[in-house]
């Protein structure tokens, strides 16, 4: 880990000096989804409502991909999921 | 900055010399939300939007908590960004004045200063402001109308200066100035322009490393004020008291310009002395009851007794060292508060000046007088017992007791 840098080091207002995407926040979750893929109609719904855009349409592959280094388990995809096809369970399980 | 030739006067009172001012400063976003006694201000400033005098993106927003986020937003792409407010709605604001700080968003925001409930009264005292005293502002008190715009312009300056980047709040007593109508010179408008410039952006430095002036861009993306916790937050509000220390300076700087300028300076900037080199007693004010104060040290002058003023403009960041030096030699001092800290034992302005002067060698005796809550009026004769309850505590050497409350009913 870096050297914490004194006040007069760092950019005024909180001014971020690394990326959110090596903040790794996938690891405060308890419960996971879990997609069932006979039911998914893959209508992207999913993709649109993940506050944390963990959710990947890759359009090359045809397929969803969920990104588990960013989920943090809040099961708004298996709320708003038309088919439900999204579960959500505990992530020991 | 050379003398200006020709200054135009204009009857305004002191919320339209406000707007006034805000018209000529290139202003790019006015968020507000309406309050007595500042409404005229936005109602003006609205009027200019509306008769396209001004480029300016003016909001209305449903609360004085959303006013100030919507500037807090507009700040943080680089926009000069204006509001105004008093009494309940500054109090609504409470939450994002700590953030637009933090943020160091230097928006510039008048108050006409106002009391807050309960009971319900909508007239002059400087409650509102006093209360916020912590939030990381700069606060400015002004004693009539001409500065009033003067210190519009000047707000500017000193907001969005480079070692600054604080929000300033422009204080101006409800009614006694909002709603008074008074001379004012006004500047022409190219020589405003050209005082408040375009507002400087200092760089920093991105999480994709690159060094970039500080605002909200697409092309430069960066994240402001998002989190920082027990590792770096102290370190983010050591950054604010520096830039408080540094606002010190900057005031001055801008005075002295203004001055040389326009031909009106206020003392330092930060304290105007009058009648106080050779003062035996003198009273401390905040506002316009100090031109009140100026005409009875007259009087007194005349008669002989040795009477001043010190006038605290700058409340924050307060200017200790000014406050050392110019109370030095007098011997009994009485400060005034038109608002009180309850269970302090007197109001903010008496804390901090007795704070102050702590460190002098020699102490004057100093006592506390709250006057005007709900906007009463302080007589002339009253005020001139204050200098006379001084004499009175020199001549007898006692102090009977530290918090008076001047024009109360017992």
């Amino acid at each position: 880990m870096s050297r914490e840098k004194s006040w007069k080091e760092i950019a005024p207002a909180g001014v971020c000096s690394k990326s959110s995407v090596g903040f790794m926040t996938g690891d405060w979750k308890t419960y996971m989804p879990i997609r069932d893929l006979e039911k998914c109609t893959l209508c992207l719904t999913c993709v649109m409502f993940c506050p944390d855009g963990a959710i990947r349409w890759r359009a090359e592959l045809g397929k969803i991909e969920f990104d588990f280094s960013f989920c943090k388990g809040c099961g708004i995809c298996a709320n708003e999921c038309p088919t439900k096809a999204i579960k959500m369970s505990l992530e020991q399980e | 900055m050379k003398k200006v030739g020709k200054q135009e006067m204009m009857a305004l009172n002191g919320d339209e010399a406000v707007a006034y001012a805000a018209k000529q400063s290139d202003v790019d976003v006015v968020a507000a939300y309406p309050i007595t006694p500042q409404t005229i201000i936005v109602e003006r400033f609205s009027e200019y939007v509306a008769n396209g005098e001004v480029q300016t993106e003016f909001v209305c927003t449903e609360s004085e908590h959303s006013a100030l986020t919507a500037c807090l937003a507009a700040s943080a792409t680089g926009a000069r960004t204006f509001t105004a407010s008093a009494s309940a709605g500054l109090a609504l604001m409470h939450e994002m004045l700590f953030v637009t700080s933090g943020c160091r968003a230097p928006v510039v925001m008048a108050i006409a200063n106002r009391a807050l409930s309960a009971p319900l009264n909508i007239h002059g005292d400087q409650s509102d402001s006093m209360a916020q005293r912590d939030s990381g502002w700069v606060q400015i008190y002004v004693e009539n109308t001409q500065e009033a715009y003067d210190s519009i312009i000047q707000a500017f300056r000193i907001a969005e200066d480079v070692g600054v980047s604080l929000p300033v709040i422009v204080g101006l007593d409800g009614f006694t100035l909002s709603h008074t109508l008074e001379n004012v010179k006004v500047l022409p408008d190219d020589v405003v322009l050209k005082f408040v410039g375009v507002r400087p952006l200092p760089n920093v430095l991105t999480h994709e490393g690159k060094s970039v002036p500080f605002k909200l861009d697409p092309e430069n993306p960066m994240t402001m004020g998002p989190i920082a916790l027990t590792n770096y937050y102290f370190e983010f509000k050591r950054q604010q008291e520096e830039a408080m220390k540094n606002a010190l300076e900057k005031i001055q700087e801008i005075n002295k310009e203004f001055a040389k300028m326009t031909g009106r300076g206020y003392g330092d900037g930060l304290v105007e002395p009058y009648q106080l080199d050779d003062a035996e007693v003198a009273v401390v004010c905040v506002g316009s009851t100090s031109g009140t104060l100026k005409t009875i040290v007259d009087e007194l002058r005349q008669e002989g007794v040795k009477a001043g003023l010190l006038r605290l403009r700058t409340f924050r960041p307060l200017p200790v060292e000014a406050l050392r030096s110019a109370l030095q030699s007098v011997k009994a001092v009485a400060v005034m508060d038109k608002s009180l800290s309850f269970g302090a034992n007197g109001g903010a302005v008496y804390h901090e000046v007795r704070h102050a002067l702590y460190d002098n060698k020699v102490h004057p005796t100093i006592v506390n007088y709250i006057y005007g809550l709900g906007g009463r009026d302080s007589s002339t004769s009253e005020l001139r017992r204050v200098y006379e309850d001084l004499l009175r505590m020199l001549k007898t050497g006692s102090v009977e007791k530290p918090v008076h409350y001047l024009g109360l009913r017992e």
